[in-house]
């Protein structure tokens, strides 16, 4: 099997494990404990914390840890909504679905829901936010990168705008981080939503980078874990896996990029060429370097992932939350592609582990599903 | 100074994660087993197969407590588990009713999580227990109101050990058409549970109580007659749409494996437990001056709270630093504050103050709670000679009687 | 909770445990702090007739800090006057013993003790 589906979650690196077994096995205190066992197990979050942020260029006390990314966004916009007065949410036209739905439940409480839009490559840049943001608007939520196209947003410059409006701005950076430089400090977030098993890290941890002059309501009451930021007991080898993670996502960052890169640009000049119909969507935009989104008509989608499938190929039609759904993603929907287009979506994310080989077999695998798919007449997209 | 590590006695703070759990969650983390998949990922066989485990742990916790697996709901810890039985049930009925019944001596996420419904417009009794920790039930019951939508009370306390009576509990909630949740991160794998039997509609676990991994809890949620809740973590749509999030496929099989062996081993573990636990008890009622906290009969075999008189907390443990136990809940052990629940019993500063809870598992032998036993004795002997209050009870002074210097 | 050294060593090995006879016209007793409070100072002092300090002795019940902040005035109070025994400062003791900020209530109630000391053995005069 080919694993071509990183965006959606990563194997966990062997070194990671090695830091982690030992808060499994020998070393399982309670960090609240104030016996030796729990300090032990306390100091190893303290280090965990330095290292996720040293990552973000954060500062240590900015980290609370999360049991993912999904809480961390409920965390950030929840926790805002609870210590404010409902008024008005901005939110990116592509965001994830944890950012989506925990704002349609702010709307049932009453906030009004806003949503800016973007390019045809799915950016949105400042003039456009700038127009989104009006007098109402309590929080802007923008996501960093894209988890479908790959296509990154100019965080920096949104950061800007907010600021001038005087409006704080948290950013989904599930999926950029460990595959671009985040800088926190520099960015002007005041919010920031981390994931671990997107970056060779363990499921189930993830963090909330928060600016400390921003007053947050917890999520999870009880306990007065995190600062009494987020209560229940920490899941201590998850996140000494996600800071070694974090680690070692700083340390090979660049070589990561290119690896990723180099793999992504053979990949998409292969499929140009092999499949001229192919379209591959966003490139007008700066991309994560390990992502491809792309369709090749008339094919639909989900047989070509399934077909993919049976070759041993793991391939996504997008967000993996969503993949259950027959509707077309939200995220091209957003970007004005066209519905038949849109329902042939295919989405190879690269990986570590990945090499040239893995590309040809995909290209001979996809040329010659292509062929096989059109032969038989059957399971071509919508018109 | 000895770099050995003090002998555990802190098993309802957290556990070890057993040998043969950590080894079946090894194989789902890394490429090397391929199961690391998203759960959420319907396109491969790698989405599969971590659906496949999850559903495999699903089945085994819910049997644990007499569930069907599709009324369990996955959560990153019990914490969570109260977090959502509770703000999702007063959310969804709060047409219905804004009351809320609890006990003092629950725990923090209980607690905290009432505390914040209050400032929402809910309100909340907390009903006080009685001395032995246990409640009575014709104060619940007269605390019970036409707006009363759920009680909440936790099976098992996590510092004094006692077993509530749910089933007595629950059949009144029912009774009342009232939603019952109970707190049942200490009790899941060391105690019987039934959740028809007991008339329980919502009912939190940890994993991390009984030597599964931290970060990892469920609620179980009654669908017949079914209970609604309002989702706390929005996203995905995972969990039934009751709870969001990827799933942590080697967290989940944890939980699964150890709930698996807590149904297989509990019986005779609780038998060798109360055996160490009395043994304990034993080695230590010779100390004058010592008050078990806490109903004995009506307890779990693996704790033993007790308060000795005349000597200071924190000097205590220091004192104690050759064993890993806690004066109070780890939650809150990080603060001078006496604890809480003790005081909700009635007990005076002081004794809560002394109060040492020790709580035994599964890797706990003979030798240690020897050992344990020793070191109590020379301690506190040691203290009580320094202790000016020792020699004020030792010359027959009622202290109650003495006035004290404010500071 | 980390401690010290000096406050682990005095934890340990307190120095001048023990009791004088109350009722001796030369003792003077202070008593401070209240077991609801989590700590309770007895201090004693053995005057001599020049009105130098000639022994300490101290009981106490409380945290690690408490402990070790009474056995070291017991130290320091010998051999002083009484006046002079009166104008030690908590900030001594507590510098002395790297006392961290929670545990500065141990040396101010070290030096009510001293003090309360002082003012029992006067008022016996």
């Amino acid at each position: 099997m080919v694993y071509l589906d990183h965006n959606a979650t990563t194997p966990l690196d062997e070194r990671v494990l090695e830091a982690m077994l030992p808060y499994l096995r020998e070393r399982y205190g309670n960090p609240s404990s104030v016996h030796a066992a729990g300090r032990e197990a306390r100091s190893a979050l303290e280090m965990a914390r330095e290292q996720v942020a040293a990552l973000v260029n954060a500062h240590p006390s900015q980290v609370i840890f999360t049991s993912g990314g999904t809480e961390a966004n409920n965390a950030a916009l929840k926790g805002f909504a609870l210590g404010s007065t409902a008024a008005r949410l901005v939110l990116g036209p592509t965001e994830h679905a944890s950012i989506r739905r925990p704002a349609e439940a702010l709307g049932r409480h009453g906030w009004q829901v806003g949503q800016v839009g973007c390019d045809a490559d799915g950016v949105t840049c400042a003039q456009t936010l700038s127009q989104a943001v009006d007098d109402q608007t309590r929080l802007v939520s923008v996501m960093w990168a894209n988890n479908e196209s790959g296509a990154i947003n100019p965080i920096a410059e949104l950061a800007a705008v907010c600021r001038e409006r005087g409006v704080p701005l948290h950013s989904d950076a599930v999926q950029a981080a460990g595959k671009l430089p985040l800088d926190f400090a520099a960015s002007g977030l005041q919010l920031m939503s981390l994931s671990a098993h997107k970056l060779y890290g363990p499921k189930g941890a993830g963090a909330l980078i928060v600016d400390k002059a921003l007053g947050l309501e917890p999520l999870l009451h009880g306990g007065g874990q995190e600062r009494e930021r987020r209560g229940g007991t920490e899941n201590v080898a998850a996140i000494v896996g996600f800071g070694r993670a974090a680690e070692l996502a700083q340390a090979e960052l660049v070589s990561r990029q290119q690896q990723t890169r180099t793999l992504r640009e053979r990949f998409e000049q292969r499929l140009s060429a092999a499949l001229p119909q192919a379209v591959i969507f966003a490139t007008g935009a700066e991309r994560l370097p390990n992502t491809s989104f792309f369709a090749v008509p008339p094919l639909e989608g989900r047989t070509l992932i399934m077909a993919l499938d049976q070759r041993g190929f793991a391939v996504a039609s997008g967000s993996a939350c969503g993949s259950g759904q027959h509707e077309p993603s939200h995220v091209l929907k957003a970007m004005g592609v066209a519905s038949a287009q849109a329902h042939g979506a295919v989405r190879v994310s690269f990986g570590q582990q990945n090499s040239d080989s893995d590309i040809e077999r995909l290209i001979t695998a996809l040329v010659s599903q292509t062929k096989q798919l059109q032969g038989m007449g059957a399971a071509t997209a919508w018109t | 100074m000895s770099m050995k590590k003090p002998i555990y006695f802190d098993y309802s703070a957290t556990t070890p994660v057993d040998p043969r759990v950590a080894e079946k969650m090894c194989h789902f983390l890394t490429m090397e087993d391929g199961l690391f998949g998203n759960a959420a990922s319907r396109s491969h066989q790698y989405g599969w197969d971590a659906e496949t485990a999850i559903e495999e742990a699903r089945r085994n916790v819910a049997l644990l407590i007499g569930a069907d697996p599709r009324e369990i709901v996955w959560t990153s810890g019990a914490t969570e588990s109260d977090n959502l039985a509770i703000k999702g049930v007063a959310q969804f009925y709060k047409k219905k009713g804004n009351h809320i019944i609890t006990c003092k001596t629950e725990h923090k996420a209980v607690l905290d999580t009432c505390r914040h419904l209050e400032r929402e417009g809910f309100e909340v009794t907390y009903l006080d227990p009685e001395e032995n920790g246990l409640i009575d039930l014709a104060k619940l019951e007269a605390a019970m109101r036409d707006e009363t939508i759920l009680v909440s009370l936790m099976h098992v306390n996590n510092e004094i050990g006692v077993i509530q009576d749910v089933q007595a509990i629950g059949e009144l909630c029912r009774g009342r058409k009232i939603l019952f949740h109970v707190d049942a991160a200490q009790s899941c794998g060391k105690v019987a549970i039934d959740v028809d039997a007991m008339k329980i509609d919502l009912l939190s676990m940890s994993a991390h109580k009984i030597y599964g991994p931290k970060g990892m809890g469920a609620l179980y949620v009654r669908r017949k007659p079914r209970v609604r809740l309002e989702a706390q973590m929005h996203g995905g749509g995972h969990e039934r749409g009751m709870r969001s999030g990827t799933l942590a496929t080697h967290q989940i099989v944890g939980m699964g494996e150890a709930f698996r062996l807590a149904r297989e081993e509990m019986a005779s573990e609780s038998e060798r437990l109360r055996m160490l636990r009395d043994r304990l008890l034993n080695g230590l009622s010779d100390i004058e001056e010592v008050y078990v906290n806490g109903d004995l009969e009506r307890r779990v075999p693996h704790n033993l709270n007790i308060s000795f008189n005349y000597v200071e907390g924190e000097s205590l443990m220091m004192a104690l630093a050759d064993l890993a136990v806690s004066s109070g809940s780890a939650c809150t052990s990080a603060s001078l504050e006496p604890s809480y629940v003790l005081r909700a019993l009635g007990r005076s500063d002081e004794l809560a103050h002394s109060s040492i809870r020790f709580s035994i598992g599964r890797f706990t032998t003979e030798a240690d709670v020897d050992h344990a036993i020793k070191l109590c004795h020379d301690k506190i002997q040691k203290l009580r000679d320094l202790s000016p209050l020792w020699d004020m009870h030792k010359e027959g002074i009622d202290l109650s009687t003495v006035q004290w210097s404010a500071h | 909770m980390a401690y010290s050294d000096k406050v682990m060593d005095h934890y340990e090995n307190p120095r001048n445990v023990g009791s004088f006879d109350n009722d001796d016209a030369g003792v003077g007793t202070g008593m401070v702090g209240a077991p609801a409070c989590g700590d309770v100072m007895r201090l004693q002092i053995k005057v001599s007739e020049e009105g130098v300090i000639e022994d300490a002795c101290f009981k106490t019940y409380g945290c690690g800090s408490a402990i070790a902040s009474s056995s070291l005035v017991t130290e320091w109070v010998k051999g002083k006057t009484l006046d002079e025994a009166a104008a030690i400062k908590n900030s001594d003791i507590a510098e002395e013993l790297a006392l961290p900020p929670v545990k500065i209530h141990c040396s101010v109630l070290a030096e009510d003790a001293i003090k309360a000391a002082i003012t029992d053995y006067k008022s016996k005069h």
